[in-house]
């Protein structure tokens, strides 16, 4: 179908409309991080302007204890996930054999799964064995929800894999250990690098599996859940925008690092025929 | 091909000397022709999974993965289906015998509505979103070009905050004197809050899973060759025969994919209805907190959690089965199968 101009326009407002109540949500928490008054009314007068919340959400001791469990959970999940995810992707997308199809769906059902019965069944297994919920036990259950994303996001990067190459890395005598690491892990480095910004963005950002399993610990979610539904002071939006902007903040640093990397890939690929 | 033919002929002679021992004459020629056929099945299938050992190779990278689920999905599941199972207000797995005790009361008291609520809206958001989200996964797979790229991070980016926080921005705009109360206040149309009921819960569902339901349609528009629906605009289809014969069938694993994430989701959801709707309404995974924290009893949380999940799994296992995942993910559709 050649779009008309006219539809092309058409198309283009309708996403302007959907972008703009998407960020709706985003424009009132900015304001209310921005506004001087403890009790948030709207409009208010250009005096009122303030970063004074900023300031105190920068400062305060307890929002770094916050995003310090945060942080340190979304790392460790980062880096099992797309260790196990590099691997779960091979398994997946590059190889054949038996057990391929029904692996493939196993990949699945985490996703297709709601995150708070997850989050309770891993609270009532842990109890089972023992365990007392802490920040560990939360890496555990986030791994559990995003190595099967980095799994997927791994094996689009897979399924264009030239087998031909670790073929003649093995006809040249190298051991497996010799392809993994100067054929295997190169050539999935692109995806290794989008696995990872999700894996940390996702962990970051993930409430209903923490809520269940940080025990006595608790994550920047968590924390502002709690101060929302009782106790709210404006630094609870300004440290919500803080993590807003953080986020598209590393959206597009990856976005860019990619691209540059593309680029400078594309170009000596381009200069020899 | 020379070995394979010698691999296969040694070992015969090898086996017709271990099988002859036992039996005599004919029994025995029958034995060996039918053994023979059975290796030779073996080595085909053995060539068929790769010669360089990809069976094992895919096996020891599937491991990990394996082990996790095992672990972290599979038994803590059969742990919430085994304490559904114990009688009320037990900590316990041990030392009790099961009851179907739990499921009675659910049934007999207002847990049912629950459920019932918590599907009703999950069905609705489903409808909603696919209604909202059609044309916007058009334009992207179809019309935009530079543009598409732009909307699908400004949509993708959202998903990396955490969602209480994107609620609560709701919250602020739609509460007494908020963003949207107050410069309607301006204009002299002064209206109290706008939370706390039905319709908001469901703005809030249908704006945090849009994502969910968007990326999938979109995947699936793309596959929708375009030279199909150009054929059928050259032959004199209108627009909508081309959506209903070409567009619809063409992109209905992306359809079906989307529902079924956004209605797993959206059933499950919590903090929507706590946040935006107060104690309006009491959806399933609200009734499965509050039998975890304030009512101290595992087991009835654990039987509505296990309800829950059928329901889940009963869609999500039907629905699976018809999607081939792989051409989603953008395999290569000839050679490797």
């Amino acid at each position: 179908m050649n779009v008309t101009g006219r539809q092309r326009f058409g198309f283009s407002a309708y996403a302007g409309l959907v972008l703009l109540i998407f960020y709706f949500p985003v424009f009132c928490i900015t304001a209310a991080s921005l506004s001087k008054k403890r009790y948030f009314s709207f409009p208010f007068p250009a005096s009122d302007l303030t970063l004074k919340w900023y300031h105190d959400a920068l400062v305060s001791p307890q929002v770094s204890q916050y995003v310090g469990v945060s942080l340190r959970v979304a790392l460790l999940t980062t880096v099992l996930s797309v260790i196990i995810g590099f691997f779960g992707a091979l398994a997946y997308a590059r190889y054949a054999w038996r057990g391929r199809r029904a692996f493939q769906r196993l990949v699945l059902l985490p996703l297709f799964f709601p995150q708070s019965v997850l989050g309770l069944a891993l609270l009532m297994w842990f109890n089972f064995l023992d365990i007392t919920p802490s920040w560990i036990t939360a890496v555990l259950a986030h791994t559990v929800w995003i190595a099967p994303i980095t799994t997927l996001i791994m094996s689009i990067q897979a399924y264009s894999f030239d087998n031909s190459l670790e073929e003649a890395a093995r006809d040249m005598g190298a051991t497996n250990g010799q392809i993994l690491r100067w054929i295997t892990i190169p050539l999935l480095t692109p995806g290794m690098v989008s696995a990872g910004c999700f894996a940390i963005l996702l962990s970051w950002g993930n409430f209903a599996l923490s809520l269940f399993t940080t025990g006595a610990d608790s994550t920047l979610p968590e924390w502002l859940y709690a101060r929302m539904t009782s106790g709210y002071q404006p630094i609870i939006p300004a440290v919500g925008t803080l993590s807003v902007l953080l986020a598209i903040a590393l959206v597009f640093l990856v976005v860019g690092i990619l691209s540059l990397r593309r680029r400078n890939a594309a170009k000596p690929a381009a200069s020899t025929p | 091909m020379n070995t394979l033919f010698q691999n296969r002929t040694e070992p015969e002679e090898g086996e017709h000397a271990v099988i002859e021992e036992p039996h005599a004459g004919g029994d025995s020629a029958r034995g060996i022709h039918v053994f023979a056929r059975l290796r030779r099945r073996m080595q085909t299938c053995s060539a068929a999974a790769g010669e360089d050992g990809q069976h094992g190779h895919g096996m020891l990278c599937a491991l990990p993965f394996g082990v996790l689920m095992l672990f972290g999905f599979i038994v803590p599941l059969l742990c919430v289906i085994a304490f559904g199972l114990m009688p009320s207000h037990t900590f316990s797995l041990l030392h009790h015998m099961p009851t179907l005790e739990n499921y009675r009361v659910i049934f007999t008291q207002s847990y049912v509505f629950s459920m019932m609520k918590s599907t009703v809206l999950a069905i609705l958001t489903v409808f909603l979103l696919l209604l909202i989200c059609y044309p916007l996964a058009f334009a992207l797979a179809k019309v935009f070009r530079g543009g598409a790229t732009f909307v699908t991070y400004a949509i993708a980016s959202s998903l990396f905050v955490s969602e209480n926080i994107r609620l609560f921005g709701w919250v602020i705009g739609l509460m007494k004197g908020g963003v949207l109360g107050g410069l309607l206040a301006k204009m002299g149309l002064p209206v109290d809050s706008f939370l706390y009921n039905v319709p908001v819960i469901l703005v809030g569902m249908v704006y945090v899973y849009l994502p969910f339901m968007l990326f999938p349609l979109a995947l699936g528009l793309q596959m929708v060759p375009q030279e199909v629906r150009e054929a059928a605009y050259d032959m004199g289809a209108n627009r909508w025969q081309v959506f209903r014969m070409i567009d619809l069938p063409l992109s209905l694993p992306g359809i079906m994919i989307g529902s079924i994430l956004v209605f797993v989701l959206s059933i499950g959801a919590l903090a929507e209805a706590k946040i935006l709707g107060g104690q309006k309404i009491v959806t399933i995974a609200a009734e499965i907190e509050t039998a975890f924290t304030f009512g101290q009893n595992w087991p009835l949380g654990s039987a509505l959690a296990t309800l829950l999940i059928a329901l889940t799994m009963v869609l999500v296992f039907g629905a699976l089965k018809k999607v081939d995942f792989e051409s989603l993910l953008g395999r290569k559709a000839e050679g490797q199968s």
